[in-house]
């Protein structure tokens, strides 16, 4: 395994309400490896891109980093003042947004959104020298005929193009790390695999690693090496890939794994979870899926469930004894 | 782009062949200017001989055609009133009141687009209480309440500067003020409205994750966003202004536009209602044209030209 390049340590991020401090993200532990793709999976509201603004230090007004520790390249990024973790943002760690269509500026190039990133992180004032290198890294998500694109506008190209711009511009910090949050859920889907194969190459060549916050559990199939399951502000579960899909311990993974349709055999009925998952910030004491769990025990409403390994890479936060003793055969 | 603004121009040339229709017949059911203008001891005979030379007389279709006729040449009649040509006397008029519009918009923009945008950066700030109670205040009393109050304090008691009349700068500020305080107020809520929206934006998101520094989001990424309704506004505010600036043209005796057609009106004088209606209409396709032409400079998604 490579490098860690992104640990978070208990990351626990409140957002002020009129009702008080509501916990969106709470006691979330985690780590990205260098080369490595890490899948964080979940239903929206579970705090999955909250835990991505945490690390970027872009969360909405009246959120903070109550506690924890969000370690980037064994550096503490939590508490840091803005002007520091610009430093940061868009240098180190390149982020790219679910919709292409809104995260570009309209009226601005597409050339200089990139070159923007060269000016102020890598101080680079010559024009010619930065046209170089906006081409250069346009040509890297292989924008066709990039030299000659430079001066189009974002609504000029498709929603795949777009999005590859954005991937451009979190190129051209050279990025240990990307953040992609939900890259492909607004786009069309014959260009979703293109997206993830884009940032897989990338990784390949440059052993960037990658936290990629998806729906979609085949993308994480697919693409990732570890995946971590979020529900209601909790890490639920974590794992490599493979094992979590193949016997997913929480019963919240077992739904979510059993809820992706198979071409072979599409029932007639989709399998749903049944229920709600609670407000965010609401879940109350115990395990926050407890209500909709049919396994729950009493004990799992009395507290919330300490995370526990099961060996081979993997933990889960559940009482449940035969799922964990099934999970871990 | 030249054949987009031929078009704009010939569709503006409908535009001002309805206006003038309509205001041809609308400003002949004010009233008959022979009844008026004429001693109340005048004969039938006089009154139709008046008409003759005024060219009242003959069925109204004709007149119209008459009058088209004229005005293809450029030429707008006569003034009933004044002995000078209509577009003179319109022209001569506009003149202040383009002047103390013009005015009124500038403070308007000068005063509240920076106030809007400390309000939007920083809400619920100092700035931003200050701004809104200034908005409340601006478009709680119509212009020229706010004249009068303006006379009493700035030019009676305190003597800062004239109280009524035209021709000096000083003669100007009150006026400006009482004119533009209503239009400042629209502004700052508009500019605070777009660029709060503007700044929870994704592409701001994106701006910031980029690492750029604040103000470079804020003038380079959000400011330029924020640019197209308030030209929209400012020119819609520049008609409204235009027209409210009666009011204020009054309080402060300005020889102005308003004042001009409200006298013209009351006097039955059709051909300076007329000219007035065609300036109007005039000013206000190239305002319009003007504006489309600064969006597109501003925006690249607009592009005319097809």
């Amino acid at each position: 395994m490579g490098k860690e390049i992104l640990r978070l340590d208990a990351l626990v991020t409140e957002i002020a309400s009129p009702a008080g401090a509501a916990r969106v993200v709470d006691g979330v532990s985690l780590s990205v490896a260098a080369g490595r793709t890490l899948g964080l999976v979940g239903e929206s509201g579970s705090g999955k891109s909250l835990t991505c603004l945490s690390v970027l230090g872009l969360l909405p007004p009246g959120g903070r980093v109550a506690s924890g520790r969000i370690l980037f390249r064994g550096e503490d990024l939590a508490g840091l003042p803005q002007k520091a973790l610009a430093r940061y943002r868009g240098a180190g760690i390149g982020t790219v947004l679910q919709d292409p269509m809104t995260s570009l500026n309209p009226l601005l190039t597409v050339g200089e959104q990139i070159g923007e990133v060269f000016r102020h992180h890598h101080a680079i004032r010559s024009r010619a020298e930065r046209r170089r290198r906006t081409v250069a890294v346009m040509e890297q998500v292989r924008i066709p005929a990039a030299s000659e694109r430079l001066g189009a506008y974002p609504h000029q190209f498709s929603g795949g193009m777009r999005q590859r711009i954005a991937i451009a511009i979190a190129l051209a910090g050279e990025p240990d790390l990307i953040i992609a949050d939900e890259p492909t859920t607004a786009l069309d889907v014959t260009i979703r695999l293109q997206i993830l194969q884009l940032l897989r190459d990338i990784q390949r060549a440059r052993g960037t690693a990658i936290l990629l916050v998806t729906h979609d559990l085949h993308a994480v199939a697919r693409f990732c090496d570890e995946v971590a399951v979020m529900y209601a502000g909790r890490l639920v579960e974590q794992g490599p890939v493979a094992s979590v899909f193949a016997r997913p311990a929480h019963p919240y993974a077992r739904g979510l794994v059993a809820a992706v349709p198979r071409i072979a055999a599409i029932p007639d009925r989709l399998p749903a979870i049944p229920g709600q998952p609670p407000r965010p910030g609401e879940a109350g004491e115990g395990c926050a899926f407890a209500p909709r769990c049919g396994q729950a025990i009493a004990a799992c409403t009395a507290a919330v469930p300490a995370v526990r390994a099961l060996g081979a890479g993997r933990s889960v936060a559940c009482l449940a004894p035969q799922l964990l003793a099934e999970a871990a055969e | 782009m030249p054949s987009y603004v031929l078009r704009r121009l010939g569709a503006g040339a409908i535009t001002l062949f309805v206006m003038t229709a309509i205001i041809f017949a609308l400003v002949r059911l004010v009233g008959d200017p022979a009844h008026l203008m004429l001693p109340p001891e005048a004969t039938e005979a006089d009154r139709a001989l008046f008409r003759e030379q005024l060219g009242l007389s003959g069925p109204l279709p004709l007149q119209y055609l008459d009058y088209l006729l004229a005005l293809a040449r450029g030429d707008l009649g006569q003034s009933f009133r004044f002995a000078a040509p209509a577009l003179e006397v319109v022209l001569q008029r506009l003149g202040p009141s383009l002047i103390l519009t013009g005015a009124a918009m500038a403070f308007a923009v000068v005063a509240e687009v920076p106030l809007g945008i400390l309000s939007a950066v920083r809400p619920g700030g100092i700035a931003d209480q200050a701004a809104r109670l200034f908005c409340a205040l601006g478009q709680a009393a119509p212009p020229f309440f706010f004249s009068l109050l303006f006379i009493r304090l700035f030019a009676v008691e305190w003597r800062l500067v004239p109280t009524s009349g035209y021709g000096t700068p000083a003669h100007l500020v009150l006026p400006t003020l009482a004119l533009g305080w209503y239009s400042a107020a629209g502004l700052m809520r508009l500019t605070r409205a777009n660029l709060t929206q503007v700044l929870a934006s994704e592409y701001i998101k994106m701006a910031r994750a980029k690492g750029l520094p604040e103000h470079v989001v804020l003038v380079k990424h959000a400011l330029r966003n924020v640019a197209l309704p308030l030209v929209t506004f400012a020119a819609s505010q520049f008609g409204i202004l235009l027209g409210g600036a009666v009011s204020v043209e009054a309080v402060f005796a300005v020889p102005g536009f308003g004042s001009l057609i409200v006298e013209a009106i009351s006097q039955l004088d059709y051909p300076v209602v007329q000219a007035a209606v065609v300036v109007s209409v005039v000013l206000f396709i190239l305002i319009n044209l003007g504006v489309d032409l600064i969006y597109a400079a501003l925006d690249p998604r607009i592009r005319y030209g097809r």
